[in-house]
């Protein structure tokens, strides 16, 4: 019963903070921020409180209500939800505190809205964690895509209003002309949309058919941002930085991707996608969109749109780790969200950090920033190692299980995408810390000197790199949950 | 005969009867206070009645104990009822919240007069609705019309008269042709009552006359029901109209024209005439999806708001008429259900425009600029009911969108062509919503101007409570999905 209440408490909890977020803005931004702070830390205490019981073998749900027959709103934790949930909730107190420093350190306006409709959002990720089945899913989804619509057009001149134009077209348009759809056809041939352990579509869909779904779901979920529906990530990047950390490097994202790894275990089951040779496309897309991304963000001038096309091409790793259809390579993908999270909210932390001293944005900029800001590159390059994928980060270690899995299933495509991408995260990512450490400053464009960034963003883009070293020596309990997925998988 | 038995005459004669004493209360605060106290009552009949017909009542009214076939007979089945509470429901909560809206739109020695053609409106309405036999609801439907063309030309706006004449014409047309063809229908049969007709028809020898009567009939209500490409009277008698009106009309009049019109197909047409259920079909899907598509279009590029969701209005009948035209149990579940989520969400819509009225010097897009801000409400119900338009999940859209899609997926291939047309236009209807809320948000008034205060309080509270609805009716449909499941299973039951 404990875990039912802590289910509804950890959806509550945010949009009671965003409620008296909105009612503090009116007095004072220090008791604003105090309340973000928390509902943040309030959000994490009751997400890993669950922990243990999911660790034990629960799996606690509740439904709440029947919208139409047959179709509840309901919500269940599996061990992929709740290694999301805890993701996500324990990078937001993080992330506070860094928004803390960067909206302060800019001036930024509106910034009660700014926390009120980041609070939703988090509550909406919550909510895809936790959905026990696909229209409680999709509602979710679609309200994180509306809440986070304010947060990319946050500063409301004509270039952010308009990408955030991009942005909701975008994720509108796939989660509604195919997500919807491809929701609508598994109830209908399924009887059911509930996550199921092996899946439920076995024995309902057989041939092309299971193809043409499969990329109903992935191409639905925009939010995944495989090539051809990755524009809105990019144009995303127009929002302040906390935004694209949180959101568009952790919660958007691996929501995105999240949703599809767990409708490829849940909904379809890993065994009967194995056997059905029309759902092989998948890979190839991935490994597509894995090339193009890093080829594409070799060529970025922008830090932040640089950072944008990797994230594409890390979440069409996890994707394509999930298409290998192998536990191991499973389990590798779920390990990416985490290692990828922490690797990549520092960067854009730095990112930020840089753009607070120095309203620095272009990469030919950084040249020898490394010594006025050491801790912010330090902690980039820890972030940049770990997308390469270098040890000791996290990044390695679930490269390592990708391979592995790689390997397990003899899948060359796979392996080969990796070795590829992995020279060129490094040609893109190398070039910038020896610029930022080696290279002389350039006099003529500095014109202003500066130093490290306000003290808050410091603080948490060194918890995130500290985060990031950690995760390759203390990964235990999350493979631990996550092996618990593949039970009932076929070795 | 306890007072139950009698609901469904008094869902009509309650106004009917009122709307003549109203033009005696000079006092205009009183005219309104008498026809809200009116209709609030119809409202409450109309929820009496749905909630007996829910619990498997039939409401079977022989005016004067005249036994069928020879007296007038009213009736009330779940179908009706949907119709009845967004008749009886858009015109109590647009006079609730409306009176100050309506003060500054009608001169105070009209209202009398306005209020009384309003009550008689409602009373055609519902007359429509409940009566029986096919003459009667050609009077009612003469009732609603001439006093929706009062309503609408009894604003300030002179461009009304132009619409309203345009409307009339139209109006006269729909309504001639219906005549025409219960004329032909009578002179065949000798019988005006519908069930009746069901029977009569099957003993005509000559089934060409019928089939005639059923071509004047499906025109004449689709004129009146605005189905595309006969809605041309629609969007600038909707835009000029005073806004308390759009709110009533746009809510529940073109649907009660919709509901005639299925009403007289699948009870008396598709039963007796040979095929009549394809050529229905044939008919309507084409310009059910070109509706769709070709207005939800056209309001992608609309700059007036009132025009915009009357165009929209246009499409979503479209919704509406697809559903039935696949002629089976699920599509009418979805076009029952859509008829009564989409007055709630167009309902709540109209007021907010209502609200945006009151404050702001027009209705163009651009004067929304900053309206966010002045008025966060206000736009909040804006947004909500936008958002039901459009069909996101846990919105009253959704639902019907869910069922629709569902309703056309079991048609096999030609399904998945139109699931294609009703996604891509909810990708349209979110296009047009989020132009608006755009402006309203992210831009900053042209002159800076901050006088802009929120609404009247009252007009505010009903349009969040009409907002609110389309939430709840979103996450709890079981009332209006058992009375749509019902109304289809009667409709489809009696066509075969």
């Amino acid at each position: 019963m404990m875990a039912e209440n802590a289910i509804i408490a950890a959806l509550l909890v945010p949009l009671l903070g965003a409620l008296g977020i909105a009612l503090a803005g009116r007095v004072s931004a220090n008791l604003r921020e105090t309340i973000t702070m928390l509902t943040a830390f309030s959000l994490v205490a009751i997400v890993w409180s669950i922990l243990p019981a999911i660790f034990a073998g629960e799996r606690p749900g509740i439904r709440i209500l029947e919208v139409v027959p047959g179709i509840d709103i309901a919500f269940q934790i599996e061990p992929l939800g709740m290694m999301f949930a805890a993701l996500a909730s324990a990078l937001w107190v993080v992330n506070s505190i860094y928004s803390i420093g960067y909206m302060r350190g800019n001036k930024e306006s509106n910034q009660t809205r700014f926390y009120v409709f980041f609070a939703i959002a988090l509550s909406a990720a919550i909510g895809i964690a936790f959905a026990a089945n696909l229209f409680t899913l999709f509602l979710f989804y679609e309200l994180l895509t509306l809440s986070t619509y304010p947060l990319v057009a946050h500063k409301g001149d004509e270039k952010s209003v308009r990408s955030a134009r991009v942005y909701l077209g975008v994720l509108l348009t796939t989660s509604i002309c195919l997500l919807l759809p491809a929701i609508i056809w598994t109830y209908m041939i399924a009887g059911t949309g509930d996550f199921t352990v092996g899946g439920i579509l076995d024995g309902k869909l057989a041939g092309p058919a299971v193809g043409l779904l499969l990329g109903l779901f992935v191409f639905g979920i925009g939010k995944a941002a495989m090539m051809p529906v990755h524009r809105w990530l990019p144009a995303a990047m127009v929002a302040p930085t906390p935004v694209s950390a949180l959101l568009h490097a952790v919660a958007v994202v691996k929501a995105g991707v999240f949703s599809i790894t767990k409708i490829i275990i849940y909904i379809f089951g890993v065994d009967f996608l194995f056997a059905e040779p029309s759902s092989g496309w998948l890979l190839y897309a991935a490994a597509f969109t894995v090339i193009m991304a890093s080829v594409v963000a070799l060529r970025q001038q922008n830090l932040k749109r640089l950072l944008a096309y990797s994230t594409i091409a890390q979440l069409s790793y996890v994707i394509m780790a999930s298409a290998i259809l192998k536990p191991l390579a499973e389990i590798g993908a779920a390990i990416h969200i985490v290692a990828h999270g922490f690797g990549k909210i520092t960067l854009f932390f730095a990112a930020g950090a840089i753009y607070t001293a120095s309203k620095k944005t272009e990469i030919w900029q950084l040249r020898g920033i490394g010594r006025r800001m050491p801790w912010t590159m330090g902690a980039f390059t820890i972030g940049a190692l770990s997308m390469i994928g270098v040890p000791p980060t996290g990044g390695f270690v679930s490269k390592w299980y990708i391979l592995a899995g790689a390997f397990e299933a003899d899948n060359y495509v796979a392996i080969t995408t990796i070795i590829v991408s992995t020279v060129l995260n490094a040609a893109y990512f190398l070039p910038i810390i020896y610029m930022a450490w080696f290279a002389p400053e350039d006099q003529s464009s500095s014109s202003k000197p500066h130093g490290e960034a306000p003290f808050m963003a410091v603080l948490a883009l060194t918890i995130t790199a500290a985060l990031t070293l950690g995760f390759f020596f203390f990964n235990g309990p999350v493979l631990e949950l996550e092996q618990q997925i593949m039970q009932g998988v076929s070795p | 005969m306890s007072i139950v038995q009698h609901l469904s005459a008094l869902q009509v004669v309650v106004p009917l009867l009122s709307a003549p004493l109203i033009v005696l209360l000079r006092p205009p605060g009183l005219a309104w206070a008498a026809a809200t106290a009116t209709s609030l009552m119809a409202f409450a009949i109309a929820i009496a009645l749905a909630l007996g017909v829910g619990n498997g009542n039939n409401f079977l009214y022989e005016m004067g104990s005249w036994p069928a076939p020879y007296g007038i007979t009213l009736s009330v089945d779940s179908f009706s009822a949907i119709l009845l509470l967004i008749s009886t429901g858009a015109s109590s909560l647009a006079l609730l919240g409306g009176k100050r809206s309506i003060d500054t739109q009608v001169e105070a020695s009209r209202q009398p007069l306005f209020y009384s053609a309003w009550l008689l409106l409602l009373a055609g309405l519902v007359g429509i609705v409940v009566a029986a036999d096919a003459f009667n609801i050609f009077v009612f439907m003469e009732i609603s019309s001439l006093a929706s063309y009062v309503l609408i030309a009894g604003g300030p706006d002179r461009r009304a008269l132009p619409a309203v004449f345009k409307y009339l014409i139209m109006g006269t047309i729909g309504a001639t042709f219906y005549l025409i063809g219960i004329g032909l229908i009578y002179m065949m049969t000798g019988t005006l009552n519908m069930a009746d007709m069901a029977l009569r028809i099957q003993d005509v020898s000559d089934q060409s006359p019928i089939l005639v009567a059923a071509g004047f009939i499906t025109i004449g209500l689709a004129l009146k029901a605005a189905v595309f490409p006969l809605h041309l009277w629609l969007p600038n008698a909707y835009t000029h109209a005073p806004h308390m009106v759009t709110v009533f009309l746009a809510a529940c009049a073109t649907k009660v024209a919709l509901y005639v019109l299925i009403r007289f197909d699948f009870f008396v047409f598709q039963p007796n005439l040979v095929g009549h259920a394809l050529q229905f079909a044939y008919f309507l899907m084409p310009l059910a999806i070109l509706a769709i598509l070709v207005a939800s279009a056209r309001a992608m590029f609309e700059p007036n708001l009132k025009r915009l969701l009357a165009y929209s209005s246009v499409a979503q009948i479209g919704y509406i008429t697809l559903g039935a035209s696949l002629v089976s149990k699920a599509g009418l579940t979805a076009s029952a259900l859509h008829i009564f989520n989409h007055s709630l969400a167009k309902g709540a819509l109209f007021l907010s425009l209502a609200c945006l009225a009151m404050r702001l010097p027009s209705l163009r897009l651009e004067a929304l600029a900053g309206a966010g801000r002045a008025m966060p409400w206000t736009m909040a119900a804006f947004t909500l009911a936008g958002l039901s338009l459009i069909g996101v999940p846990g919105t009253a859209g959704f639902i019907s969108k869910w069922h629709l899609i569902t309703a056309v997926l079991s048609e096999g291939a030609l399904g998945v062509g139109l699931a294609m047309v009703i996604v891509i236009s909810s990708l349209m209807a979110a296009v047009y919503i989020w132009r608006v809320i755009e402006v309203a948000y992210f831009q900053l008034p042209l002159n800076g101007s901050t006088s802009v205060k929120e609404a009247p309080i009252e007009l505010l509270l009903v349009t969040g409570l009409v907002a609110l609805a389309n939430i709840y009716f979103g996450l709890s449909s079981d009332f209006p999905l058992s009375l749509s499941t019902d109304a289809a299973e009667l409709l489809i039951g009696s066509a075969q």
